[in-house]
């Protein structure tokens, strides 16, 4: 019999399952994974030491391109950060605001991260029906703030400003004729709260398209059931959070447990799973999607009762409006002073976290007084998640660890940063 | 202070005692400090004890405090970390300064939580704060065969060496870097008065 010897194989880093750059070291016994290591690092852009050198805004639009699945939501953590230093609170419409669209960002992020979990492991319907909704919360995106994706729209203090009364419109041209651009601008016509309304009216109902795609595929439930099996107990010591930890069945979400925004006023469900495996964690975060559409919903409803500032009105920290500035002097010195010279945090530490689509994303800011931040740490959810896959990949085929992989949502942006 | 954080200060006081260097509630955060040599023993009190119970340690980072305006004179480098209790939904942050600044050697908490492990890894690339115990200290963000630890205030923003394609030897080779530094904004600490009406 022909001697089998291990043998090690170098996965990536440019490598189409592995969602960005990820260089996985795997040593095999035939077609099993002995070992994994990870080395990552390959996206590594400094955000923190950058962010030490820029003024407390100026680090805003950094964060939306850690995780740049979820903009929003690291902008979030970001100016929560920034605020408790600060002592100040951002008024309640721009709470609203936020959970709209943070909620908005968690079904951008698991539509992603289902859709190319499933591109992965050989079911490549799915994408193309996930990014057809994504790109109606892209168009939200782009209403609010102009940008598609990195939008730098949460700013300390609130959000940039109040959501638009108008749609952009699809316009002519040879390729749409008047009957297209009617049913593309069908949703358009209103604002953008009538926009996201008729699309929270729809979404369940694509969620139902998703799961006739995966939920009882036999293929589907062959590649994730009983993959990467993680226990309650582990899933804590390894330091999961978000759909990794729920998986597992243990009942944890920041949006519940310490509620931030306006999370304590909207009615949700945490979706739990049960058994800590791959499928598990993609049931709890089919489950999650529409419990955001529930909660959007509710921001909607309330959005369009309650007018209000969505900034705060000091001057030190958020900019005073252009006519003012425009027309007073001492607007005018703010203005100035705030965009030259930025704000000044109060001496302190804090760390502030979120419910990230992906986990736990927290910002552990110190601050000595200057306008600038002294450190800013990232704790960015994928980055204990990696730190697992050689725990997880252990005793399974090559092909799984590509649905590991997939299963843990990697996003090289936050966990390189 | 809620009743929560003052119930979690006074197990850290009953349990852990004179072993704390200092205890600090600001901002709705409880900080506590220890020496280097009772980090480890703290750590492991923190995770077991059943009225503390920290399972999780969600984050450990390191920082280089050699810059900070208005700090008295101390110890240079420090590892944070920030515990979550699943069981009694609170935090804690846990500060511990290493004992020499050219060689800052503190204990791994690896065994106690398996998540320490990339944490450490990573203030080790970016600090070069050493952590004994651990398995497995190797670079983690940094290029391979990096050399300096990036995040310590006095490595430059550009660094020390680019990267760039030499034509002669067909590879990619480094070379000392040729864009200059700059600082459009300055790093400004004023007066706590200062824009208010009256003081200038």
């Amino acid at each position: 019999m022909a001697e089998i010897r291990n043998y090690t194989l170098n996965f990536g880093p440019q490598h189409p399952a592995a969602h960005g750059v990820l260089r996985l070291v795997l040593e095999l016994d035939g077609e099993v994974v002995e070992r994994a290591d990870p080395h990552i690092g390959l996206l590594h852009r400094g955000t923190e030491k950058l962010a030490e050198t820029r003024t407390w805004a100026q680090s805003v639009p950094y964060m939306d391109r850690l995780d740049y699945c979820s903009m929003m939501c690291n902008e979030h953590a970001y100016c929560l950060a920034v605020e408790k230093l600060l002592g100040i609170e951002a008024p309640e419409r721009a709470r609203y605001i936020r959970t709209m669209f943070d909620e908005i960002t968690r079904i951008l992020n698991h539509l992603m991260g289902i859709g190319s979990h499933g591109l992965d492991i050989g079911a490549m319907t799915i994408i193309l029906y996930t990014f057809r909704e994504r790109e109606d919360l892209m168009d939200a995106y782009e209403a609010v703030c102009g940008a598609r994706m990195h939008a730098a729209y949460y700013r300390p203090g609130g959000v940039y400003r109040d959501l638009p009364d108008t749609m952009p419109k699809y316009q002519p041209s040879r390729f749409k004729n008047e009957k297209t651009l009617g049913r593309l601008n069908a949703a358009r016509e209103g604002s953008l709260l009538d926009f996201l309304e008729d699309f929270t009216e729809r979404f369940p109902k694509c969620c139902d398209e998703y799961e006739t795609l995966l939920t009882e595929n036999r293929i589907w439930k062959q590649r994730t059931v009983g993959i990467g099996v993680v226990s309650p107990e582990r899933a804590l010591a390894l330091g999961f959070t978000g759909p990794m930890l729920r998986g597992s069945g243990v009942a944890w979400d920041l949006r519940k447990k310490q509620p931030y925004a306006a999370y304590d006023k909207v009615d949700f469900d945490i979706p739990v799973g049960k058994n800590g495996d791959c499928y598990d964690r993609y049931l709890c975060r089919m489950a999650e999607m529409r419990e955001s559409n529930r909660i959007i919903r509710q921001c909607i409803a309330w959005l369009r009762e309650n007018p209000g500032p969505v900034i705060v009105d000091d001057h030190k920290v958020a900019p005073p409006r252009r006519e003012k500035m425009k027309a007073h002097m001492e607007e005018l010195i703010h203005h100035f002073k705030l965009f030259s010279e930025g704000i000044h945090v109060p001496e302190g530490e804090v760390y502030a976290a979120i419910e990230h689509p992906k986990g736990e994303f927290g910002v552990y800011a110190i601050s000595d007084g200057a306008n600038k931040p002294y450190r800013i740490k990232l704790r960015s959810p994928g980055f204990p998640h990696l730190a697992a896959m050689d725990e997880l990949a252990r005793g399974h085929m090559i092909a799984d660890v590509v649905a590991l992989i997939g299963t843990m949502d990697l996003v090289f942006g936050d966990i390189d940063r | 202070m809620s009743a929560k954080l003052e119930r979690l200060s006074q197990s850290l006081r009953k349990i852990l005692g004179e072993r704390m260097k200092s205890l600090a509630v600001d901002r709705g955060e409880v900080t506590i400090e220890t020496v280097a040599s009772d980090y480890f023993e703290i750590a492991r009190i923190l995770r077991d004890h059943a009225d503390l119970c920290f399972e999780q340690l969600i984050d450990l980072s390191g920082v280089d405090y050699s810059a900070c305006h208005g700090r008295q004179p101390g110890k240079r480098f420090a590892s944070v970390a920030h515990l979550l209790s699943i069981t009694h939904n609170w935090r804690l942050r846990l500060r511990v300064f290493a004992g020499n600044d050219d060689f800052p050697v503190l204990d791994s908490v690896c065994e106690l939580w398996p998540s320490a492990n990339w944490y450490e890894r990573e203030a080790f690339d970016l600090y070069g704060i050493l952590y004994s115990g651990h398995t497995d200290l190797r670079r983690i963000l940094t290029d391979y065969g990096f050399v300096g630890h990036p995040l310590r205030k006095d490595f430059p923003v550009s660094g020390h060496v680019e990267m760039c394609y030499d034509e002669e030897a067909g590879r990619v080779a480094y070379q000392p870097v040729t864009i200059e530094p700059r600082e459009n904004t300055p790093r400004i600490v004023r007066e706590a008065s200062y824009g208010d009406a009256g003081h200038g």
